[in-house]
């Protein structure tokens, strides 16, 4: 048995047996009464209940789903849209740096959730004030990891761009940029999995669907089983992200470091 | 070919004239450099050969035009040197491969940068490629290539721009000796099928001999000519040679003596 298939058998054993000992400590020992821990099997069920149904919270599952995804993906893209290039600008012109940092360095130490109270009163409690609060949160780590990944370049990859006759344009899009993605990327990444963080965060305060607030709905009638399901799908849904994006990630830096 | 033995202006590719160079720090100055001065003729193989901390790097750094000397100047080609230009290519002393692209991206750049068409660039990496030895390898990125190759990459790269002079510093140091011994050999190789102006910084002696039309000793800081030695051992030299040995024995006795 080769040893990636022998690692991969033993995760899968962990996250079984983490289901098993959940299930007895649940359905068969009973140390948790079902409406504070619902059993892995409850859990299940609901899932394929709510699949359907609109009840308690008025939308059907995947509607929740949609709907935190939709948010989470559009306030991350416009972050990383806009973040990525003004971190690589700053990097690469001192006096932009200069102008931008200090108003930078204000906004970037406030927490994402800190933003929540003053999107509501500007935007409302629709789309926009969470898509709003999601590009806070996921622009700041790509600003700080592009600036980052740009200020790694080395100068002797500079001589060599230069003793090439390469032009400062070129310096930055054949020498910097290269140098500074697989920072880029991590960029990417901290930022995915805060603005899925935060955006759970906004649902649960403002909002009228979405998985945040299918599990606010259900905390208020005491649905411990629709509070479970939700945090697992949560979990596993800012996994797969997490994967897709280290799978555009693998396409686009070569060479490893 | 015309002018051969003569020093004339017109066969003259590098010229250094009266360079200072200094090092100032906040409350120390650093010569390095004391009125270098020193002719290349075109197609000349010429080492900077000197101790260990000397100002040679700094020398061919200036002619690279990658720094600025506090006084005096260098001409390339009739042409004052202010900046880095694609006339002059450089082999680095650590590898300077960019990681991201493959060997064929890494030799191409330069005529990349210039903007040769595709087709042409391709076929004139390739041939450097074939030329260094590292047929099969073009797609490999530089971290899957040991020190000797990722420098035969470097050299490759530097002749692919075309540049009539190519400045390389300390390309060796790195390799354990056996590789060293077989790079030697494939450099001398390559210069002798692809002429250029070449300046070639090292610390080793063996080196030096076995490569160079000319060596130039230098002195220790502040850097400046003790002595030059013209080579002229018939191609491919013999490192075991009586002649070779007697100058190695020659040029080191002078050198300690600069120590």
């Amino acid at each position: 048995m080769s040893k990636t298939i022998k690692f991969k058998l033993i995760s899968v054993f962990s996250f079984i047996s983490f289901l098993i000992i959940w299930q007895i400590c649940t359905d068969v020992l009973h140390l948790l009464p079902p409406y504070s821990l619902p059993s892995p099997i409850k859990t299940f069920s609901t899932f394929f209940v709510k699949i359907s149904s609109t009840s308690p919270d008025g939308s059907v599952l995947p509607i929740h789903i949609l709907a935190s995804l939709q948010v989470a993906l559009l306030g991350f893209l416009s972050g990383a849209v806009l973040g990525t290039p003004l971190g690589i600008t700053m990097a690469w012109n001192k006096k932009f740096d200069m102008m931008v940092k200090p108003v930078f360095d204000l906004l970037r130490t406030i927490p994402p959730i800190g933003w929540i109270p003053i999107m509501i009163l500007l935007l409302g409690i629709g789309t926009q004030a969470k898509v709003a609060l999601i590009f806070v949160s996921s622009f700041v780590p790509c600003v700080i990891n592009s600036y980052t990944g740009i200020k790694q370049t080395s100068h002797i990859h500079f001589w060599v761009g230069q003793t090439f006759g390469a032009t400062n344009s070129q310096l930055l899009r054949k020498i910097a940029i290269p140098t500074a993605l697989p920072f880029i990327f991590t960029g990417l990444r901290v930022s995915l999995s805060v603005a899925w963080m935060s955006l759970v965060a906004a649902e649960l305060l403002a909002a009228t669907r979405g998985l945040g607030y299918m599990i606010q709905i259900a905390r208020t009638i005491g649905r411990a089983d629709i509070i479970v399901l939700g945090m697992l799908l949560i979990g596993s849904i800012g996994g797969v992200l997490s994967i897709l994006l280290e799978y555009v990630e693998n396409k686009f830096v070569k060479g490893g470091v | 070919m015309e002018n051969t033995g003569t020093v004339t202006a017109k066969n003259i590719m590098i010229k250094c004239n009266s360079i200072f160079k200094t090092f100032e720090s906040k409350d120390d100055e650093n010569e390095v450099i004391r009125n270098f001065n020193l002719e290349i003729k075109e197609n000349e193989f010429v080492v900077l050969f000197g101790p260990g901390q000397c100002g040679k790097t700094t020398v061919l750094n200036i002619i690279a035009g990658l720094e600025q000397s506090t006084k005096g100047e260098v001409f390339v080609n009739g042409r004052k040197i202010t900046e880095p230009g694609p006339d002059r290519g450089m082999v680095y002393q650590t590898t300077a491969l960019f990681p991201w692209l493959t060997v064929m991206g890494n030799v191409e750049f330069g005529p990349k940068s210039l903007g040769v068409k595709k087709k042409e660039r391709r076929e004139r990496a390739q041939y450097y490629i074939d030329l260094v030895g590292l047929k099969g390898f073009e797609k490999h990125y530089p971290i899957k290539l040991s020190g000797g190759m990722q420098q035969r990459v470097g050299i490759a790269r530097a002749y692919c721009n075309n540049p009539p002079v190519i400045l390389l510093d300390e390309p060796f140091g790195a390799l354990d000796a056996q590789t060293r011994y077989l790079m030697e050999e494939e450099l001398g190789r390559i210069c002798t099928k692809e002429k250029r102006t070449i300046v070639f910084v090292t610390n080793n002696i063996e080196e030096a001999i076995y490569l160079a039309d000319r060596i130039v000793l230098l002195t220790n800081c502040p850097t400046t000519i003790r002595k030059e030695y013209i080579i002229g051992l018939p191609r491919p030299r013999d490192y075991t040679s009586n002649d070779f040995l007697t100058l190695r024995k020659e040029i080191t006795s002078e050198m300690d003596e600069t120590i």
